[in-house]
């Protein structure tokens, strides 16, 4: 009795052995694993990614209102009434406040990445204290700084202090400061996420090559532009190239803080305002994609600087 | 200690350095300070006191009530929860299998998918939007927690990057040996691979995690129903009912910072390591 059901127990192992996965050549089982784990994220992607891609450029050249059945192509009509009215263009001009700032936020994080990663008291607290804000909820940020340029709020109590009241003025909406108060919270935000990735890649630059220009007599600043700056260029391309796209495409703070509103409309908020709230989903698709196209050239911009450095 | 006589320049320096850093750090923690100040102060004593002023007492809860019991807080915090859970659960099953293939698999096939995933970098996710909209509406999914969920899961190439650094570094021999112990592919994936992962596991889960919590376009646009709000667009819906009561939304915005900041507090070296494994390789 215990003879045969061991017998059938083998059996059934054997059977499993034979038609089960183990049983097949390597070179099956590597076709069949490929496309059995492939086969999930290549379907989200080209679902969520490449065909809304695609579709939009064929949308550009409709006049689709996305809720009729029925679309007309309309060649390249709204492509140039994109390009015929300056009030299209506007919102990269708006970009400019938060290009100008990048700049900004990526040579104050060097600085600051530099001051906290050599020779610094409690770096960790700096260095968590700049950092923590890039972690915040992205309404929870908007809703700070909304209190915080808020008549009488935080910013005019502290000009207050000062004997400064004199500049106080509706930030928000004052076009000549709304678009910098945005652009500024838009370095709070994120200029804690460079520095640590700045201290990060200064961690790396050995310290004898440091101690050695010191011995032969270089200052701090000479230090900082031809041993530490040359040691982070990778990084510090990549920021820089990764923010000039999150320039472009800039959209929560603006829209959540002032809904576009007196001149603060970026690219993104108008393409959706006119998406989902015009209906005019031809012409939103021709702005995003020219916003796309944007976008990709930075990109191969950046791919060919940073391979070209790489070789 | 050393014995070298400090200079009256490095002291200069010195204080110089330390006072820009502690203005920068008041830079950062004003805005914060006057909102959690706000958060805990009577709405009549909100209009009569100054914003840098404390409130008279840190034990008044009122706002915080209000912000669970009127403001929906309880549906937000459980939306983005449900939400949160399946999304790292799909991308990080999602992520591995496919960085398992790139890194072990270098046949055309896998590499021509590498390439896909290596082109949609330079598609801004956001620029899509109005056509991903018509596709996932046309999917029936508007108004699901499905969409952002696989949302989450389809867009996400950090994460394959994350995994395929780590992946590089463990050591193919481990799979090979495996292989001579009759091991078939998967067993080496689910037995080997994954618990060697882990440590890249935690990695995306923080980045991801800190991703999905903090995103308000994805809910914004594609789960606009009240019973599906997440924390983002709860907290957003504060501005209409309660854009003169700033004590309450003060209050809703320091619950949804406490979650935060308990993960910031616990975790803060695996975040900046796993930001940095994430971003270095490109």
């Amino acid at each position: 009795m215990t003879t045969n059901t061991e017998t059938v127990a083998v059996d059934s192992k054997n059977i499993k052995k034979k038609f089960g996965f183990s049983s097949l050549p390597y070179k099956k089982q590597k076709i069949i694993i490929s496309i059995v784990f492939l086969i999930i994220p290549v379907v989200l992607l080209t679902v969520f990614t490449y065909i809304p891609a695609f579709a939009m450029f064929g949308y550009s050249f409709t006049d689709w209102d996305g809720i009729a059945k029925t679309k007309n192509f309309i060649g390249l009509k709204n492509y140039q009434t994109m390009f015929s009215d300056i009030k299209y263009w506007q919102p990269l001009f708006v970009s400019v406040y938060y290009l100008i700032a990048t700049f900004v936020q990526i040579a104050l994080a060097v600085i600051v990445a530099y001051l906290v990663s050599f020779g610094c008291k409690a770096s960790g607290i700096f260095k968590g204290v700049y950092f923590f804000p890039s972690l915040i909820n992205s309404v929870a940020i908007s809703f700070v700084f909304i209190f915080f340029f808020r008549p009488g709020s935080t910013l005019d109590t502290v000009l207050n202090m000062f004997g400064l009241s004199g500049l106080t003025k509706l930030w928000l909406q004052d076009t000549g400061t709304n678009n910098i108060c945005l652009a500024f919270v838009s370095v709070w935000r994120y200029i804690g996420y460079n520095i640590v990735m700045f201290s990060a890649a200064m961690a790396s630059i050995s310290s004898d090559i440091l101690e050695a220009s010191r011995v032969d007599g270089a200052n701090k600043f000479q230090q900082l532009r031809h041993i530490i700056l040359p040691g982070i260029s990778t990084i510090l391309g990549l920021q820089l190239f990764l923010s000039i796209t999150g320039a472009l495409s800039a959209f929560e703070t603006p829209y959540i803080m002032t809904g576009g509103g007196n001149g603060t409309m970026t690219f993104i908020i108008q393409t959706v305002q006119f998406a989902f709230q015009n209906h005019r989903v031809g012409l939103a698709s021709a702005m995003a994609m020219v916003l796309l196209l944007l976008c990709i050239i930075v990109t191969s911009i950046q791919n060919y600087v940073m391979n070209k450095k790489a070789r | 200690m050393s014995k070298r006589k400090i200079s009256l320049k490095e002291i200069f320096f010195g204080t110089v350095k330390y006072g820009f850093l502690i203005f920068l750090l008041l830079v950062f923690v004003m805005p914060l300070l006057t909102v959690f100040f706000t958060a805990f102060k009577t709405g009549s004593e909100y209009t009569t006191t100054s914003v840098l002023q404390l409130p008279n007492s840190f034990l008044n809860f009122d706002n915080f009530k209000e912000v669970f019991q009127k403001g929906n807080m309880v549906n937000g915090f459980k939306n983005t929860v449900i939400v949160l859970v399946f999304s790292l659960l799909g991308s990080i099953l999602t992520g591995s299998m496919a960085a398992y293939i790139f890194s072990r698999f270098k046949s055309k096939f896998s590499k021509f998918v590498n390439g896909m995933f290596l082109v949609a970098v330079m598609i801004p996710g956001i620029a899509t939007q109005v056509a991903t909209f018509q596709i996932v509406s046309g999917l029936g999914l508007f108004n699901t927690r499905l969409a952002p969920i696989l949302l989450y899961c389809g867009t996400d190439i950090m994460t394959i990057y994350i995994f395929l650094q780590f992946l590089e570094n463990i050591s193919v021999s481990l799979d090979e040996s495996a292989i001579i112990d009759g091991a078939n592919y998967f067993q080496i994936f689910y037995k080997i691979i994954i618990p060697l992962l882990s440590p890249a596991i935690v990695t995306v889960l923080i980045t991801k995690g800190v991703g999905v919590y903090n995103d308000f376009y994805t809910p914004f646009l594609y789960t606009p129903n009240a019973d599906l709000l997440t924390l983002s667009t709860t907290l957003f819906k504060f501005q209409g009912p309660y854009g003169a009561h700033w004590e309450v939304i003060s209050a809703g915005i320091i619950v949804i910072m406490i979650p935060t900041l308990i993960v910031f507090l616990t975790l803060q070296k695996r975040i900046y390591s796993g930001l940095v494994s994430g971003s270095v390789k490109e």
